[in-house]
Protein backbone atom coordinates (compact mmCIF):
# COMPACT_ATOMS: atom_id res chain seq x y z
CA UNK A 1 0.00 0.00 0.00
CA UNK A 2 1.75 2.78 -1.06
CA UNK A 3 -0.60 5.47 0.87
CA UNK A 4 0.58 3.95 3.75
CA UNK A 5 4.22 4.07 3.38
CA UNK A 6 4.12 7.88 2.47
CA UNK A 7 2.17 9.03 5.19
CA UNK A 8 4.34 6.49 7.41
CA UNK A 9 7.80 8.30 5.99
CA UNK A 10 6.33 11.76 6.58
CA UNK A 11 4.75 11.77 9.72
CA UNK A 12 6.42 9.28 11.82
CA UNK A 13 6.28 5.77 11.99
CA UNK A 14 3.82 6.45 15.24
CA UNK A 15 1.10 7.56 13.32
CA UNK A 16 -1.40 4.96 12.12
CA UNK A 17 -3.04 5.26 8.96
CA UNK A 18 -5.47 8.03 9.33
CA UNK A 19 -6.64 8.79 5.45
CA UNK A 20 -10.21 8.95 6.48
CA UNK A 21 -10.11 11.46 9.72
CA UNK A 22 -11.08 14.86 9.21
CA UNK A 23 -8.47 17.34 10.68
CA UNK A 24 -5.58 16.73 8.39
CA UNK A 25 -6.02 15.95 4.94
CA UNK A 26 -2.56 14.76 3.21
CA UNK A 27 -2.14 16.09 -0.01
CA UNK A 28 -2.05 12.44 -1.06
CA UNK A 29 -5.77 12.14 0.14
CA UNK A 30 -6.85 15.75 -1.69
CA UNK A 31 -5.51 14.37 -4.62
CA UNK A 32 -7.77 11.06 -4.02
CA UNK A 33 -10.39 13.56 -3.09
CA UNK A 34 -10.09 15.07 -7.09
CA UNK A 35 -9.75 11.81 -8.74
CA UNK A 36 -12.76 10.39 -6.95
CA UNK A 37 -14.93 13.31 -7.98
CA UNK A 38 -13.49 12.96 -11.77
CA UNK A 39 -14.92 9.49 -12.33
CA UNK A 40 -18.11 9.91 -10.44
CA UNK A 41 -19.00 13.42 -12.14
CA UNK A 42 -20.20 12.18 -15.46
CA UNK A 43 -23.09 11.27 -12.72
CA UNK A 44 -23.40 14.20 -10.56
CA UNK A 45 -23.81 15.97 -13.64
CA UNK A 46 -26.53 13.92 -14.83
CA UNK A 47 -28.41 13.70 -11.88
CA UNK A 48 -28.56 17.16 -11.84
CA UNK A 49 -29.50 17.97 -15.49
CA UNK A 50 -31.65 14.68 -15.72
CA UNK A 51 -33.02 14.12 -12.30
CA UNK A 52 -32.79 16.81 -9.66
CA UNK A 53 -33.43 19.70 -12.43
CA UNK A 54 -36.11 17.91 -13.57
CA UNK A 55 -38.04 17.46 -10.24
CA UNK A 56 -37.66 20.60 -9.23
CA UNK A 57 -38.82 21.19 -12.50
CA UNK A 58 -41.73 19.13 -12.21
CA UNK A 59 -42.75 19.82 -8.73
CA UNK A 60 -42.94 23.50 -10.01
CA UNK A 61 -45.17 22.93 -12.87
CA UNK A 62 -47.39 20.69 -10.69
CA UNK A 63 -48.67 23.77 -9.80
CA UNK A 64 -49.32 25.84 -12.88
CA UNK A 65 -51.41 25.48 -16.07
CA UNK A 66 -49.03 24.44 -18.85
CA UNK A 67 -49.82 23.89 -22.22
CA UNK A 68 -47.17 24.43 -24.01
CA UNK A 69 -48.32 26.94 -26.16
CA UNK A 70 -47.79 29.69 -23.25
CA UNK A 71 -45.78 30.15 -20.83
CA UNK A 72 -46.87 28.37 -17.76
CA UNK A 73 -49.45 30.21 -15.51
CA UNK A 74 -49.75 29.59 -11.56
CA UNK A 75 -53.31 27.93 -10.61
CA UNK A 76 -51.84 27.15 -7.09
CA UNK A 77 -52.95 23.65 -5.88
CA UNK A 78 -55.95 23.55 -9.10
CA UNK A 79 -54.09 20.54 -10.53
CA UNK A 80 -54.47 18.60 -7.22
CA UNK A 81 -57.78 18.93 -6.46
CA UNK A 82 -58.83 18.35 -10.07
CA UNK A 83 -56.52 14.97 -9.23
CA UNK A 84 -59.60 13.80 -6.81
CA UNK A 85 -62.04 15.39 -9.17
CA UNK A 86 -61.60 13.70 -11.69
CA UNK A 87 -63.07 10.45 -11.89
CA UNK A 88 -60.74 9.24 -14.66
CA UNK A 89 -57.61 9.50 -12.16
CA UNK A 90 -59.34 7.36 -9.35
CA UNK A 91 -60.36 4.65 -11.56
CA UNK A 92 -56.77 4.61 -12.98
CA UNK A 93 -55.67 4.46 -9.93
CA UNK A 94 -58.00 1.59 -8.61
CA UNK A 95 -57.30 -0.59 -12.10
CA UNK A 96 -53.37 0.06 -11.22
CA UNK A 97 -53.67 -1.08 -7.40
CA UNK A 98 -56.05 -4.30 -8.88
CA UNK A 99 -53.79 -5.48 -11.44
CA UNK A 100 -50.59 -4.76 -9.03
CA UNK A 101 -52.62 -6.81 -6.62
CA UNK A 102 -53.55 -9.73 -9.17
CA UNK A 103 -49.83 -9.62 -10.48
CA UNK A 104 -47.25 -9.19 -7.32
CA UNK A 105 -49.00 -11.90 -5.08
CA UNK A 106 -49.97 -13.91 -8.01
CA UNK A 107 -46.47 -13.22 -9.85
CA UNK A 108 -44.46 -14.38 -6.20
CA UNK A 109 -45.99 -17.57 -5.78
CA UNK A 110 -45.66 -18.64 -9.31
CA UNK A 111 -42.14 -18.09 -9.52
CA UNK A 112 -41.03 -19.59 -6.51
CA UNK A 113 -43.27 -22.45 -7.00
CA UNK A 114 -41.42 -22.95 -10.32
CA UNK A 115 -38.07 -22.39 -8.98
CA UNK A 116 -38.58 -24.90 -6.35
CA UNK A 117 -39.36 -27.64 -9.34
CA UNK A 118 -36.25 -26.23 -10.64
CA UNK A 119 -34.19 -27.10 -7.48
CA UNK A 120 -35.12 -30.32 -7.11
CA UNK A 121 -34.47 -31.75 -11.15
CA UNK A 122 -31.09 -30.98 -10.33
CA UNK A 123 -28.82 -30.50 -13.15
CA UNK A 124 -32.10 -30.27 -15.73
CA UNK A 125 -33.05 -27.17 -14.17
CA UNK A 126 -30.95 -25.54 -16.33
CA UNK A 127 -33.12 -26.52 -19.35
CA UNK A 128 -35.86 -25.52 -17.68
CA UNK A 129 -34.33 -21.84 -16.45
CA UNK A 130 -33.38 -20.95 -19.98
CA UNK A 131 -37.04 -21.61 -21.08
CA UNK A 132 -38.51 -19.76 -18.60
CA UNK A 133 -36.48 -16.75 -19.03
CA UNK A 134 -36.97 -16.89 -23.25
CA UNK A 135 -40.87 -14.74 -22.87
CA UNK A 136 -38.31 -11.94 -20.99
CA UNK A 137 -36.61 -11.38 -24.18
CA UNK A 138 -39.90 -10.46 -25.59
CA UNK A 139 -40.47 -6.74 -26.73
CA UNK A 140 -43.60 -5.86 -24.54
CA UNK A 141 -45.29 -4.51 -27.51
CA UNK A 142 -44.56 -8.07 -29.70
CA UNK A 143 -45.86 -9.94 -25.96
CA UNK A 144 -48.99 -7.74 -26.10
CA UNK A 145 -49.99 -8.31 -29.71
CA UNK A 146 -49.33 -11.97 -29.24
CA UNK A 147 -51.86 -12.20 -26.38
CA UNK A 148 -54.17 -10.14 -28.16
CA UNK A 149 -54.63 -13.20 -30.40
CA UNK A 150 -53.83 -16.27 -27.54
CA UNK A 151 -56.47 -14.41 -25.56
CA UNK A 152 -59.12 -14.24 -28.38
CA UNK A 153 -62.68 -14.55 -26.71
CA UNK A 154 -64.03 -17.27 -29.45
CA UNK A 155 -61.00 -18.73 -31.13
CA UNK A 156 -57.88 -17.77 -28.70
CA UNK A 157 -55.50 -20.80 -27.75
CA UNK A 158 -55.66 -19.67 -23.86
CA UNK A 159 -59.81 -20.23 -24.65
CA UNK A 160 -58.82 -24.04 -26.17
CA UNK A 161 -56.64 -25.22 -23.62
CA UNK A 162 -59.24 -24.23 -21.02
CA UNK A 163 -61.73 -25.92 -22.68
CA UNK A 164 -60.20 -29.03 -22.88
CA UNK A 165 -60.32 -29.38 -19.31
CA UNK A 166 -63.93 -28.15 -19.85
CA UNK A 167 -64.13 -24.26 -19.03
CA UNK A 168 -65.63 -22.12 -20.95
CA UNK A 169 -63.24 -18.97 -21.14
CA UNK A 170 -64.16 -15.77 -20.95
CA UNK A 171 -64.38 -12.82 -23.73
CA UNK A 172 -60.76 -12.03 -22.02
CA UNK A 173 -59.40 -8.74 -24.09
CA UNK A 174 -63.01 -7.62 -24.62
CA UNK A 175 -65.26 -7.90 -21.30
CA UNK A 176 -64.87 -4.85 -18.87
CA UNK A 177 -63.90 -7.57 -16.44
CA UNK A 178 -61.55 -9.38 -17.77
CA UNK A 179 -59.29 -6.73 -19.11
CA UNK A 180 -57.06 -6.81 -16.16
CA UNK A 181 -56.61 -10.17 -15.74
CA UNK A 182 -55.80 -9.67 -19.51
CA UNK A 183 -52.65 -7.39 -18.76
CA UNK A 184 -51.89 -9.39 -15.52
CA UNK A 185 -51.76 -12.79 -17.49
CA UNK A 186 -48.92 -11.28 -20.08
CA UNK A 187 -46.96 -9.71 -16.73
CA UNK A 188 -47.28 -13.55 -15.20
CA UNK A 189 -45.62 -14.77 -18.76
CA UNK A 190 -42.57 -12.92 -18.41
CA UNK A 191 -41.81 -13.83 -14.79
CA UNK A 192 -38.52 -15.95 -15.63
CA UNK A 193 -36.08 -13.57 -14.00
CA UNK A 194 -38.11 -13.56 -10.74
CA UNK A 195 -37.98 -17.32 -11.23
CA UNK A 196 -34.34 -17.07 -11.86
CA UNK A 197 -33.09 -14.67 -9.09
CA UNK A 198 -35.07 -17.29 -6.36
CA UNK A 199 -33.68 -20.11 -8.05
CA UNK A 200 -29.95 -18.40 -7.00
CA UNK A 201 -31.81 -17.97 -3.74
CA UNK A 202 -32.98 -21.37 -3.05
CA UNK A 203 -29.25 -22.83 -4.55
CA UNK A 204 -27.58 -20.54 -1.64
CA UNK A 205 -29.44 -22.32 1.21
CA UNK A 206 -27.26 -24.23 3.15
CA UNK A 207 -28.05 -27.89 2.92
CA UNK A 208 -27.25 -28.99 6.21
CA UNK A 209 -30.12 -27.27 7.53
CA UNK A 210 -32.42 -29.30 5.88
CA UNK A 211 -30.70 -32.37 6.92
CA UNK A 212 -31.04 -31.00 10.54
CA UNK A 213 -34.42 -30.55 10.29
CA UNK A 214 -34.78 -34.20 9.05
CA UNK A 215 -33.20 -35.42 11.98
CA UNK A 216 -35.62 -33.81 13.79
CA UNK A 217 -38.85 -34.59 12.22
CA UNK A 218 -39.69 -32.10 10.27
CA UNK A 219 -42.09 -32.39 7.81
CA UNK A 220 -42.33 -30.59 4.33
CA UNK A 221 -44.44 -27.70 4.95
CA UNK A 222 -42.14 -27.17 8.49
CA UNK A 223 -38.85 -26.76 6.85
CA UNK A 224 -40.70 -24.45 4.12
CA UNK A 225 -41.88 -21.79 6.43
CA UNK A 226 -39.40 -22.19 8.67
CA UNK A 227 -36.30 -23.07 6.74
CA UNK A 228 -37.08 -22.32 3.05
CA UNK A 229 -38.60 -18.97 3.06
CA UNK A 230 -36.80 -17.19 6.00
CA UNK A 231 -33.55 -18.10 3.68
CA UNK A 232 -34.65 -16.73 0.77
CA UNK A 233 -36.36 -13.75 2.17
CA UNK A 234 -34.20 -11.51 1.07
CA UNK A 235 -35.21 -12.29 -2.30
CA UNK A 236 -38.24 -12.76 -2.25
CA UNK A 237 -38.24 -9.51 -0.73
CA UNK A 238 -36.60 -7.48 -3.09
CA UNK A 239 -38.39 -8.77 -6.24
CA UNK A 240 -41.80 -7.85 -3.94
CA UNK A 241 -40.80 -4.51 -4.04
CA UNK A 242 -39.21 -4.34 -7.42
CA UNK A 243 -42.08 -6.31 -9.11
CA UNK A 244 -44.71 -3.61 -7.32
CA UNK A 245 -43.00 -0.78 -8.33
CA UNK A 246 -42.89 -1.94 -11.76
CA UNK A 247 -46.49 -3.13 -11.62
CA UNK A 248 -47.64 0.85 -10.62
CA UNK A 249 -45.71 1.59 -13.97
CA UNK A 250 -47.18 -0.71 -16.15
CA UNK A 251 -47.77 1.09 -19.49
CA UNK A 252 -46.74 -1.02 -22.21
CA UNK A 253 -48.97 -3.97 -22.64
CA UNK A 254 -52.12 -1.73 -21.77
CA UNK A 255 -51.13 1.00 -24.41
CA UNK A 256 -50.71 -1.56 -27.13
CA UNK A 257 -53.58 -3.59 -26.36
CA UNK A 258 -55.84 -1.02 -25.48
CA UNK A 259 -55.14 2.41 -26.43
CA UNK A 260 -53.86 4.42 -29.16
CA UNK A 261 -56.04 5.52 -32.25
CA UNK A 262 -58.29 2.11 -32.19
CA UNK A 263 -59.37 2.54 -28.29
CA UNK A 264 -62.63 1.48 -27.29
CA UNK A 265 -64.78 3.28 -24.91
CA UNK A 266 -66.01 0.43 -23.56
CA UNK A 267 -62.99 -1.13 -22.65
CA UNK A 268 -61.05 2.03 -22.21
CA UNK A 269 -62.29 2.72 -18.24
CA UNK A 270 -61.51 -0.41 -17.30
CA UNK A 271 -58.16 -1.15 -18.64
CA UNK A 272 -56.98 2.47 -17.97
CA UNK A 273 -53.70 2.13 -16.05
CA UNK A 274 -51.94 5.41 -14.09
CA UNK A 275 -49.53 5.77 -16.48
CA UNK A 276 -51.64 5.47 -19.34
CA UNK A 277 -53.57 7.96 -18.38
CA UNK A 278 -50.38 10.27 -17.27
CA UNK A 279 -49.15 9.51 -20.65
CA UNK A 280 -52.05 10.67 -22.45
CA UNK A 281 -52.61 14.03 -20.45
CA UNK A 282 -49.01 14.80 -20.90
CA UNK A 283 -48.22 13.91 -24.71
CA UNK A 284 -51.93 13.65 -26.01
CA UNK A 285 -53.68 16.43 -24.59
CA UNK A 286 -50.81 18.42 -23.61
CA UNK A 287 -51.88 18.77 -19.75
CA UNK A 288 -48.25 19.37 -18.67
CA UNK A 289 -49.27 20.65 -15.42
CA UNK A 290 -51.47 18.08 -14.32
CA UNK A 291 -49.31 15.35 -15.50
CA UNK A 292 -46.80 16.80 -13.57
CA UNK A 293 -49.12 16.41 -10.26
CA UNK A 294 -50.20 12.97 -11.39
CA UNK A 295 -46.56 12.01 -11.88
CA UNK A 296 -46.01 13.41 -7.76
CA UNK A 297 -49.09 11.73 -6.72
CA UNK A 298 -47.50 8.48 -7.89
CA UNK A 299 -44.32 8.80 -6.53
CA UNK A 300 -45.64 9.84 -3.20
CA UNK A 301 -48.22 6.52 -3.85
CA UNK A 302 -45.05 4.36 -4.78
CA UNK A 303 -43.07 5.92 -1.84
CA UNK A 304 -45.71 4.88 0.56
CA UNK A 305 -45.91 0.94 -0.31
CA UNK A 306 -42.21 0.52 -0.64
CA UNK A 307 -41.72 2.39 2.92
CA UNK A 308 -44.60 -0.11 3.98
CA UNK A 309 -43.30 -3.41 2.25
CA UNK A 310 -40.17 -2.23 4.19
CA UNK A 311 -41.18 -1.66 7.74
CA UNK A 312 -43.14 -5.14 7.49
CA UNK A 313 -40.38 -6.73 5.57
CA UNK A 314 -37.31 -5.53 8.31
CA UNK A 315 -39.64 -7.39 10.80
CA UNK A 316 -39.47 -10.62 8.49
CA UNK A 317 -36.11 -10.48 6.31
CA UNK A 318 -33.37 -12.30 7.06
CA UNK A 319 -30.01 -11.84 6.00
CA UNK A 320 -27.26 -14.01 6.42
CA UNK A 321 -24.11 -13.11 6.58
CA UNK A 322 -23.22 -9.60 8.19
CA UNK A 323 -25.46 -6.50 7.83
CA UNK B 1 -30.84 -39.63 -16.80
CA UNK B 2 -32.42 -42.19 -14.88
CA UNK B 3 -36.00 -40.97 -14.21
CA UNK B 4 -37.27 -41.78 -9.87
CA UNK B 5 -41.15 -41.93 -9.55
CA UNK B 6 -40.59 -39.27 -6.57
CA UNK B 7 -39.36 -37.08 -9.57
CA UNK B 8 -41.86 -37.65 -12.29
CA UNK B 9 -44.55 -35.39 -11.12
CA UNK B 10 -41.85 -32.63 -11.05
CA UNK B 11 -40.91 -33.46 -14.37
CA UNK B 12 -44.50 -33.60 -15.67
CA UNK B 13 -45.41 -30.06 -13.70
CA UNK B 14 -42.00 -28.27 -15.52
CA UNK B 15 -43.01 -29.56 -18.81
CA UNK B 16 -46.35 -28.47 -18.62
CA UNK B 17 -45.19 -24.79 -17.38
CA UNK B 18 -42.29 -25.10 -20.22
CA UNK B 19 -45.49 -25.46 -22.67
CA UNK B 20 -46.69 -22.33 -20.96
CA UNK B 21 -43.72 -20.20 -21.62
CA UNK B 22 -42.42 -21.45 -24.90
CA UNK B 23 -44.79 -22.30 -26.47
CA UNK B 24 -46.44 -18.90 -27.39
CA UNK B 25 -42.95 -18.10 -29.01
CA UNK B 26 -43.42 -20.77 -31.27
CA UNK B 27 -47.22 -20.18 -32.07
CA UNK B 28 -46.24 -16.97 -33.18
CA UNK B 29 -43.74 -18.33 -35.50
CA UNK B 30 -46.23 -21.21 -36.77
CA UNK B 31 -49.21 -18.49 -37.15
CA UNK B 32 -46.63 -15.91 -39.10
CA UNK B 33 -46.32 -18.47 -41.96
CA UNK B 34 -50.54 -18.92 -42.09
CA UNK B 35 -52.77 -17.10 -44.44
CA UNK B 36 -55.01 -15.05 -42.22
CA UNK B 37 -58.23 -17.19 -42.43
CA UNK B 38 -55.91 -20.01 -40.78
CA UNK B 39 -54.39 -18.01 -37.96
CA UNK B 40 -56.18 -19.59 -35.21
CA UNK B 41 -56.69 -23.06 -36.47
CA UNK B 42 -54.48 -25.73 -34.63
CA UNK B 43 -51.62 -26.79 -36.33
CA UNK B 44 -48.07 -26.35 -35.45
CA UNK B 45 -47.27 -26.94 -39.36
CA UNK B 46 -48.96 -24.62 -41.07
CA UNK B 47 -51.68 -26.55 -43.64
CA UNK B 48 -50.61 -23.94 -46.44
CA UNK B 49 -47.42 -22.05 -45.97
CA UNK B 50 -47.59 -18.39 -46.58
CA UNK B 51 -43.92 -16.97 -45.89
CA UNK B 52 -45.30 -13.84 -48.29
CA UNK B 53 -46.48 -12.39 -45.18
CA UNK B 54 -43.29 -11.18 -44.61
CA UNK B 55 -42.77 -9.97 -47.94
CA UNK B 56 -45.88 -7.86 -47.54
CA UNK B 57 -44.69 -6.57 -44.09
CA UNK B 58 -42.06 -5.39 -46.06
CA UNK B 59 -43.78 -3.26 -48.74
CA UNK B 60 -46.50 -2.20 -46.01
CA UNK B 61 -43.78 -0.49 -43.57
CA UNK B 62 -40.23 0.32 -43.13
CA UNK B 63 -39.27 -2.66 -41.41
CA UNK B 64 -35.53 -2.42 -42.57
CA UNK B 65 -35.17 1.07 -41.42
CA UNK B 66 -36.83 0.18 -38.17
CA UNK B 67 -34.64 -2.68 -37.38
CA UNK B 68 -31.60 -0.85 -38.37
CA UNK B 69 -32.87 1.83 -35.92
CA UNK B 70 -33.47 -0.49 -33.41
CA UNK B 71 -29.87 -1.65 -33.46
CA UNK B 72 -28.39 2.08 -34.11
CA UNK B 73 -30.07 3.27 -30.83
CA UNK B 74 -29.94 0.17 -28.74
CA UNK B 75 -26.01 -0.02 -29.74
CA UNK B 76 -25.81 3.36 -28.42
CA UNK B 77 -27.63 3.57 -25.64
CA UNK B 78 -25.81 0.56 -24.51
CA UNK B 79 -22.64 1.42 -25.12
CA UNK B 80 -23.25 4.48 -23.84
CA UNK B 81 -24.65 3.48 -20.14
CA UNK B 82 -21.93 0.63 -19.87
CA UNK B 83 -19.00 2.89 -20.37
CA UNK B 84 -20.59 5.78 -18.33
CA UNK B 85 -21.47 3.53 -15.65
CA UNK B 86 -18.20 1.71 -15.66
CA UNK B 87 -16.72 5.06 -14.87
CA UNK B 88 -18.36 6.34 -12.36
CA UNK B 89 -18.71 2.88 -10.81
CA UNK B 90 -15.12 2.57 -10.26
CA UNK B 91 -15.10 6.08 -8.40
CA UNK B 92 -17.81 4.78 -6.10
CA UNK B 93 -15.71 1.61 -5.34
CA UNK B 94 -11.86 2.40 -4.98
CA UNK B 95 -11.63 6.37 -4.36
CA UNK B 96 -12.63 7.67 -0.46
CA UNK B 97 -13.41 10.95 -1.78
CA UNK B 98 -15.03 13.46 0.65
CA UNK B 99 -18.94 13.03 0.32
CA UNK B 100 -18.85 9.61 -1.44
CA UNK B 101 -20.98 8.17 1.21
CA UNK B 102 -23.79 10.77 0.98
CA UNK B 103 -23.62 10.85 -2.94
CA UNK B 104 -23.56 7.00 -3.19
CA UNK B 105 -26.79 7.23 -0.97
CA UNK B 106 -28.66 9.93 -2.95
CA UNK B 107 -27.48 7.64 -6.12
CA UNK B 108 -29.24 4.57 -4.59
CA UNK B 109 -32.53 6.20 -3.93
CA UNK B 110 -32.83 7.57 -7.37
CA UNK B 111 -33.47 4.08 -8.21
CA UNK B 112 -36.45 4.35 -6.78
CA UNK B 113 -37.49 7.41 -8.41
CA UNK B 114 -40.47 6.89 -10.90
CA UNK B 115 -39.48 8.04 -14.45
CA UNK B 116 -42.75 9.66 -14.59
CA UNK B 117 -41.53 12.74 -12.28
CA UNK B 118 -38.66 13.66 -14.54
CA UNK B 119 -40.63 12.34 -18.16
CA UNK B 120 -42.15 15.92 -18.81
CA UNK B 121 -39.01 18.64 -17.91
CA UNK B 122 -37.00 16.01 -19.29
CA UNK B 123 -38.97 16.31 -22.51
CA UNK B 124 -39.03 20.09 -22.40
CA UNK B 125 -35.45 20.06 -22.41
CA UNK B 126 -35.26 18.17 -25.74
CA UNK B 127 -37.75 19.81 -27.38
CA UNK B 128 -35.71 23.24 -26.00
CA UNK B 129 -32.68 21.80 -27.89
CA UNK B 130 -34.46 21.15 -31.02
CA UNK B 131 -34.14 17.22 -30.59
CA UNK B 132 -37.78 15.97 -31.27
CA UNK B 133 -38.31 13.78 -33.72
CA UNK B 134 -34.61 12.64 -33.49
CA UNK B 135 -33.48 9.69 -31.94
CA UNK B 136 -30.68 11.38 -29.87
CA UNK B 137 -33.08 11.46 -27.05
CA UNK B 138 -33.61 7.86 -26.90
CA UNK B 139 -29.69 7.33 -25.89
CA UNK B 140 -27.79 10.02 -25.32
CA UNK B 141 -29.17 10.42 -21.37
CA UNK B 142 -27.38 7.11 -20.61
CA UNK B 143 -24.15 8.98 -21.31
CA UNK B 144 -24.24 10.18 -17.70
CA UNK B 145 -24.58 6.91 -16.35
CA UNK B 146 -27.54 5.13 -14.69
CA UNK B 147 -27.54 4.32 -10.57
CA UNK B 148 -28.71 0.60 -10.75
CA UNK B 149 -25.71 -0.52 -13.23
CA UNK B 150 -23.31 1.97 -11.19
CA UNK B 151 -24.56 0.18 -8.52
CA UNK B 152 -24.02 -3.18 -9.80
CA UNK B 153 -20.49 -2.50 -11.09
CA UNK B 154 -19.33 -0.68 -7.90
CA UNK B 155 -20.55 -4.59 -6.62
CA UNK B 156 -17.91 -5.82 -9.08
CA UNK B 157 -15.11 -3.23 -8.57
CA UNK B 158 -15.03 -3.85 -4.88
CA UNK B 159 -14.32 -7.58 -6.08
CA UNK B 160 -10.70 -7.00 -7.22
CA UNK B 161 -8.26 -7.27 -4.40
CA UNK B 162 -7.01 -3.97 -3.78
CA UNK B 163 -3.14 -4.78 -3.93
CA UNK B 164 -3.61 -4.96 -7.66
CA UNK B 165 -4.45 -1.38 -7.74
CA UNK B 166 -1.66 -0.70 -5.36
CA UNK B 167 1.24 -2.65 -7.73
CA UNK B 168 -0.07 -0.62 -10.40
CA UNK B 169 0.23 2.26 -8.60
CA UNK B 170 3.95 1.58 -7.77
CA UNK B 171 4.14 0.85 -10.79
CA UNK B 172 3.77 4.81 -11.81
CA UNK B 173 -0.11 3.98 -13.19
CA UNK B 174 -2.39 6.49 -13.29
CA UNK B 175 -5.77 7.01 -11.66
CA UNK B 176 -7.31 6.24 -15.15
CA UNK B 177 -4.41 3.82 -16.63
CA UNK B 178 -5.66 1.49 -13.28
CA UNK B 179 -9.47 1.94 -14.48
CA UNK B 180 -8.95 1.14 -18.22
CA UNK B 181 -6.20 -1.81 -17.59
CA UNK B 182 -7.16 -3.47 -14.52
CA UNK B 183 -10.69 -2.84 -13.31
CA UNK B 184 -12.14 -2.46 -16.98
CA UNK B 185 -10.84 -5.87 -18.49
CA UNK B 186 -10.72 -7.95 -15.00
CA UNK B 187 -14.78 -6.75 -14.46
CA UNK B 188 -15.82 -7.49 -18.91
CA UNK B 189 -18.47 -10.41 -17.35
CA UNK B 190 -20.53 -7.63 -15.24
CA UNK B 191 -19.44 -5.20 -18.25
CA UNK B 192 -21.36 -7.82 -20.96
CA UNK B 193 -24.30 -8.36 -18.47
CA UNK B 194 -25.11 -4.27 -18.38
CA UNK B 195 -24.68 -4.08 -22.00
CA UNK B 196 -27.17 -6.98 -23.01
CA UNK B 197 -29.60 -5.47 -20.17
CA UNK B 198 -29.30 -2.25 -21.51
CA UNK B 199 -29.70 -3.27 -25.64
CA UNK B 200 -32.56 -5.43 -24.52
CA UNK B 201 -34.22 -3.01 -22.43
CA UNK B 202 -33.17 -0.04 -25.13
CA UNK B 203 -34.85 -2.89 -27.87
CA UNK B 204 -38.10 -3.25 -25.76
CA UNK B 205 -38.99 0.29 -24.90
CA UNK B 206 -42.16 2.01 -26.10
CA UNK B 207 -42.62 5.10 -24.37
CA UNK B 208 -39.71 6.85 -24.72
CA UNK B 209 -40.17 6.33 -29.09
CA UNK B 210 -43.55 7.29 -28.65
CA UNK B 211 -42.65 10.41 -27.18
CA UNK B 212 -39.61 11.79 -29.10
CA UNK B 213 -40.74 10.04 -32.45
CA UNK B 214 -42.99 11.38 -34.76
CA UNK B 215 -42.00 10.41 -38.52
CA UNK B 216 -42.06 7.13 -39.09
CA UNK B 217 -38.92 6.37 -40.93
CA UNK B 218 -36.99 6.95 -37.44
CA UNK B 219 -39.48 4.44 -35.16
CA UNK B 220 -38.45 1.79 -33.79
CA UNK B 221 -39.57 -1.31 -34.17
CA UNK B 222 -41.36 -1.36 -30.93
CA UNK B 223 -43.12 1.65 -32.15
CA UNK B 224 -43.18 0.63 -35.81
CA UNK B 225 -45.18 -2.27 -34.63
CA UNK B 226 -47.56 -0.58 -32.45
CA UNK B 227 -48.21 1.64 -35.71
CA UNK B 228 -48.88 -1.39 -37.29
CA UNK B 229 -51.34 -2.58 -35.00
CA UNK B 230 -53.16 0.56 -34.64
CA UNK B 231 -53.41 0.49 -38.37
CA UNK B 232 -55.34 -2.34 -39.17
CA UNK B 233 -57.56 -1.19 -35.42
CA UNK B 234 -58.41 2.04 -37.39
CA UNK B 235 -58.83 0.06 -40.81
CA UNK B 236 -61.47 -1.98 -38.64
CA UNK B 237 -60.47 -5.48 -40.62
CA UNK B 238 -57.43 -7.03 -39.15
CA UNK B 239 -54.68 -8.18 -41.25
CA UNK B 240 -53.36 -10.14 -38.14
CA UNK B 241 -50.97 -12.21 -40.07
CA UNK B 242 -49.01 -8.84 -41.04
CA UNK B 243 -49.15 -7.76 -37.26
CA UNK B 244 -47.62 -11.20 -36.29
CA UNK B 245 -45.17 -11.22 -38.72
CA UNK B 246 -43.88 -8.07 -37.73
CA UNK B 247 -43.89 -9.46 -33.88
CA UNK B 248 -41.82 -12.34 -35.20
CA UNK B 249 -39.16 -9.53 -36.56
CA UNK B 250 -39.54 -7.49 -33.60
CA UNK B 251 -38.45 -10.38 -31.39
CA UNK B 252 -36.16 -12.53 -33.15
CA UNK B 253 -33.10 -10.78 -32.93
CA UNK B 254 -33.47 -11.00 -29.02
CA UNK B 255 -33.62 -14.69 -29.21
CA UNK B 256 -30.65 -14.94 -31.26
CA UNK B 257 -29.09 -12.24 -28.72
CA UNK B 258 -30.47 -14.36 -25.83
CA UNK B 259 -28.92 -18.04 -27.64
CA UNK B 260 -25.54 -15.95 -27.56
CA UNK B 261 -25.40 -14.82 -23.89
CA UNK B 262 -27.65 -17.16 -22.15
CA UNK B 263 -25.11 -18.05 -19.56
CA UNK B 264 -24.17 -14.28 -19.04
CA UNK B 265 -27.76 -12.82 -18.88
CA UNK B 266 -29.07 -15.90 -16.71
CA UNK B 267 -26.37 -15.62 -14.12
CA UNK B 268 -26.71 -11.82 -14.41
CA UNK B 269 -30.42 -11.77 -13.24
CA UNK B 270 -29.67 -14.27 -11.18
CA UNK B 271 -26.86 -12.06 -9.37
CA UNK B 272 -28.47 -8.51 -9.44
CA UNK B 273 -30.72 -9.68 -6.72
CA UNK B 274 -27.94 -11.11 -4.61
CA UNK B 275 -25.82 -8.06 -4.95
CA UNK B 276 -28.33 -5.98 -3.47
Amino acid sequence: MTATVEQVTTEGPAEPLRRDRRPRRSPLARREDRAGWAFVAPWVIGFLIFTAGPMIASLVLSFTDYQMIQAPRAVGLENYRELFDDPRVLKALSNTFVYAAMFVPLGTIFALVLAMMLQRVGRAGGFFRTAFYLPEMTPGVAAAAMFLLLLNGQQGLVNKVLGWIGINGPNWTADPAWLKPSLAMVSLWTLGGTVVIYLAALNGVPKQLYEAAELDGAGQFTQFFRITVPMISGALFFTVITNTIAAMQMFDQAYTMFYGPQQKAAASEESLVYMVYLFQNAFQFFKMGFASAMAWLLFVIILLITFLQVRIGNRYVYYHGER
Amino acid sequence: MTISPRRLPFLLFLTAATFAFVYPLVWLVSASLKPRSQVFDNRLIPAVFQPENYVRVWEAAPVMRWLVNSLTVGFMAAAAVTLSSAVVAFGFAYFRFRGRNLLFGVLLSTMMLPGAVTMIPVYLIWNQLGMIDTQIPLWAQNLFGSAFYVFLLRQFFLGIPRELFEAARVDGCGYFGMFRRIAFPLCKPALVIVFVFEFKASWSDLMKPLIYLQTPDYFTMPRGLKQIIDAFALSGHYEWEIAIAASVIAVVPMIVLFAFGQRYILDGVATTAQKG
